[in-house]
């Protein structure tokens, strides 16, 4: 839904975006409602948009916007950017993608999209992108924040006087 | 700190600065003995270290090429990384979590105890808990052990809370905060543990025992301590006698230095220490160094391990505070009747959020896991860790096809699980979910093991030269002045964290260093 809605707002934004890039080759990419946005210079912002799409029903969390998946294949991107074996990975991993609905990939069905990765398990191409996400897109703090995860904690202190026996719902033994 | 020649014939060169070698290293200059200490990593300080997962990991530990074999878990969903240890001035000794466990008497005898199994190489070790007792009281001395030496345990965190109450309700009796060599009050010039928890990422606060911040310093202050950190060692050399007679290394520069020496000490964990003997052969020693029995190399172990995490209706933070919070004693002697020989510690375990997206469920994806990591500040973890037997082809081996930078073959570490080993870890998950389940869980996963960060027996120690590489003092069979000084002497594993019977060994190795030096006898 959301790829949709972003294709075609692509296509009227591009002329400017790119225009307003220096970097010959860099794509602007952004949410429908402009929530964010991501610069792509390698892979091509279509190929991007269907990585955001596989990098959520990788690891969906429906409280958690697509600015943090987003950055993940911004990272792959900048990867890619200086590995031509990883960027010919991505590029034909989409493309097989895309390729296994007729509708292309980020518009097919959850059904279809989870059925489509399930043949693809794997495939390097599906190993780099799962890699990939259980690394960057778990180390993102926006992330720790919405799923309860308080990070560094020594500037603070530690717990020793922030709850590290704060538990109250446990009855008495 | 001292600067010896790299021709001075009298040094002790000792190899690896973590838990063996940083502690041998201290102990000898404490008795006047000039020790070049050889560290591979670099020399990191307490303010350097990072309250993050993946930096912390990056920066602190082994990430030099491995490879791996064999039908444990390990090779399927971490191929290249079989161990999780440290390459850093302090070693695995950075990151280790504080656990500092006696064995039991039995586990010394374990060939005796638990007879003659099926597919087993096991063996007795050639000293009992009566020889290694004093040492294991200057060990916990040495590391400020809690509830030892009048220490206070340390206060328990949420993890532990829910592991005790479900540990109590199970009938389990011996539940504690555990021995830990992390200090609950000021001790030797470090500060109490602050419940940071990021043991794993080196401690912030200096409360837990490191080498790099008690034993190292401490060596370098007598004046005696020549410390040379990125300086990784490629070949220990021999004369014509087959006496060791120094190592060749690579300096940070990358410059190809000899460095002689009287006396060679090797702790740089078991699967470098194995690897390094390897590549040492020669003419005179065509199957390594210390090879004659073909032990080298042989009987890997690391511990049945797994882990149980569990998700419970109302938070627990288990991040919060130490990661090993507390411990069940209740299943670590050998009871038969279980159906598998040996004994398992249940102890917490709590990784951040990152780890935990790599490690509760390897190579898992789609709703159903992301879930269960969304529900992570409601997560209670139980790591297991067991007796695992000594198997002669689960081993270090040369890998010849693939080169380090220095184009020497990479470590290739197999391991087959023996029947015993799944049989114990099938218990200890089914107990260890019975304890989260008694306490209110809703779900528990069954996390199979983690890349390895309890490396032992691939030098093991043996009465019988035919049956191991060391003798009971950790000095080789095969050549008088070299020593093994790290948990690669374990004859077996024992179900215990292995790093204080490491330090004791390396302390009673000093004592006898030291000694048969003033007799000449090395």
């Amino acid at each position: 839904m959301f790829a949709k809605l972003d294709r075609r707002r692509f296509l009227r934004t591009s002329a400017v975006a790119v225009a307003g890039t220096a970097v010959a080759g860099s794509e602007f990419l952004a949410a429908p409602d402009g929530a964010w946005a991501m610069t792509v210079t390698t892979l091509g912002k279509a190929a991007a948009a269907t990585l955001i799409r596989m990098a959520r029903d990788l690891f969906p969390h429906d409280s958690i916007g697509d600015t943090a998946y987003a950055k993940v294949v911004e990272k792959l991107d900048r990867r890619a950017g200086a590995d031509q074996q990883l960027a010919g990975l991505l590029k034909d991993g989409v493309t097989a993608l895309d390729a296994a609905a007729k509708e292309g990939y980020a518009a097919a069905s959850e059904a279809r999209r989870i059925a489509i990765l399930k043949s693809m398990e794997t495939t390097p191409f599906f190993q780099t992108v799962r890699v990939a996400m259980a690394k960057d897109f778990y180390n993102d703090e926006a992330v720790w924040k919405a799923l309860g995860y308080e990070g560094s904690s020594a500037e603070f202190g530690g717990y020793l006087h922030r709850g590290f026996d704060d538990i109250d719902w446990l009855p008495r033994i | 700190m001292a600067k010896f020649d790299l021709k001075d014939e009298s040094v002790v060169v000792v190899i690896g600065s973590g838990a063996g070698g940083g502690t041998l290293s201290n102990e000898l200059c404490q008795k006047g003995i000039k020790v070049v200490l050889l560290e591979a990593g670099r020399r990191y300080e307490i303010e350097d270290f990072v309250n993050n997962d993946s930096e912390a990991f990056d920066m602190l530990t082994w990430t030099q090429p491995r490879t791996s074999s064999g039908s444990w878990r390990v090779a399927k969903d971490f191929p290249g990384s079989p161990a999780w240890i440290c390459q850093t001035v302090g070693g695995t000794t950075v990151h280790w979590a504080g656990a500092a466990l006696r064995f039991q008497a039995h586990e010394f005898k374990a060939r005796t105890t638990y007879g003659d199994i099926k597919g087993t190489n096991l063996l007795d070790w050639p000293l009992s808990l009566d020889d290694l007792a004093p040492y294991y009281a200057k060990a916990e001395d040495k590391m400020g052990v809690t509830l030892t030496n009048g220490i206070p345990g340390l206060p328990g965190n949420n993890n532990y809370k829910v592991m005790e109450y479900g540990a109590r309700k199970l009938g389990y009796q011996k539940v504690s905060t555990g021995h830990m060599a992390i200090n609950s009050q000021p001790r030797d010039g470090r500060g109490p543990c602050q419940q940071i928890g990021f043991c794993f990422q080196g401690c912030k606060s200096g409360a837990k025992w490191s080498t790099l911040y008690t034993e190292i310093p401490k060596a370098e202050a007598t004046g005696r301590l020549d410390l040379r950190a990125e300086s990784q060692v490629l070949k220990i050399t021999h004369d014509a006698k087959g006496k060791v007679s120094g190592v060749v290394y690579a300096d940070k520069d990358g410059r190809i230095l000899e460095q002689k020496a009287r006396i060679v000490c090797v702790a740089g964990n078991s699967i470098e220490s194995p690897r390094l003997l390897l590549n040492s052969d020669s003419n005179k020693y065509p199957d390594g160094l210390a090879n004659s029995s073909g032990m080298v190399g042989r009987n890997y172990m690391r511990h049945t391990t797994g882990s149980v995490y569990s998700i419970f209706e109302k938070p627990v933070h288990m991040y919060r505070g130490t990661v090993m919070a507390g411990i069940i004693e209740d299943e670590v002697e050998h009871r038969p009747q279980r159906g598998f020989a040996g004994g398992y510690e249940l102890e917490t375990i709590a990784l951040g959020l990152p780890s935990v997206a790599t490690f509760l469920e390897p190579g898992a994806w789609g709703r159903e896991i992301a879930t269960s990591i969304g529900l992570y500040s409601y997560m209670a973890g139980i790591w297991i860790v067991g007796e695992d037997m000594p198997q002669a082809d689960n081993r270090i081996t040369l890998n010849a096809a693939v080169k380090d930078k220095y184009g020497l073959p990479v470590a290739n570490v197999h391991y087959d699980d023996h029947p015993n080993d799944v049989a114990m870890r099938d218990h200890a998950y089914a107990r260890g979910s019975a304890v989260h389940k008694a306490a209110g869980a809703i779900k528990s996963f069954h996390s199979p093991p983690s890349p390895s960060t309890h490396n032992m027996g691939t030098n093991r120690m043996s009465a019988d030269p035919k049956d191991g590489v060391v003798n009971k003092w950790g000095q080789t069979h095969d050549i008088k002045n070299l020593f093994v000084s790290d948990g690669s002497q374990f004859t077996t594993s024992a179900a215990e964290n292995p790093t204080l019977t490491i330090v004791a060994l390396a302390i009673r190795q000093a004592d006898y260093i030291a000694e048969q030096m003033g007799k000449n006898q090395i």
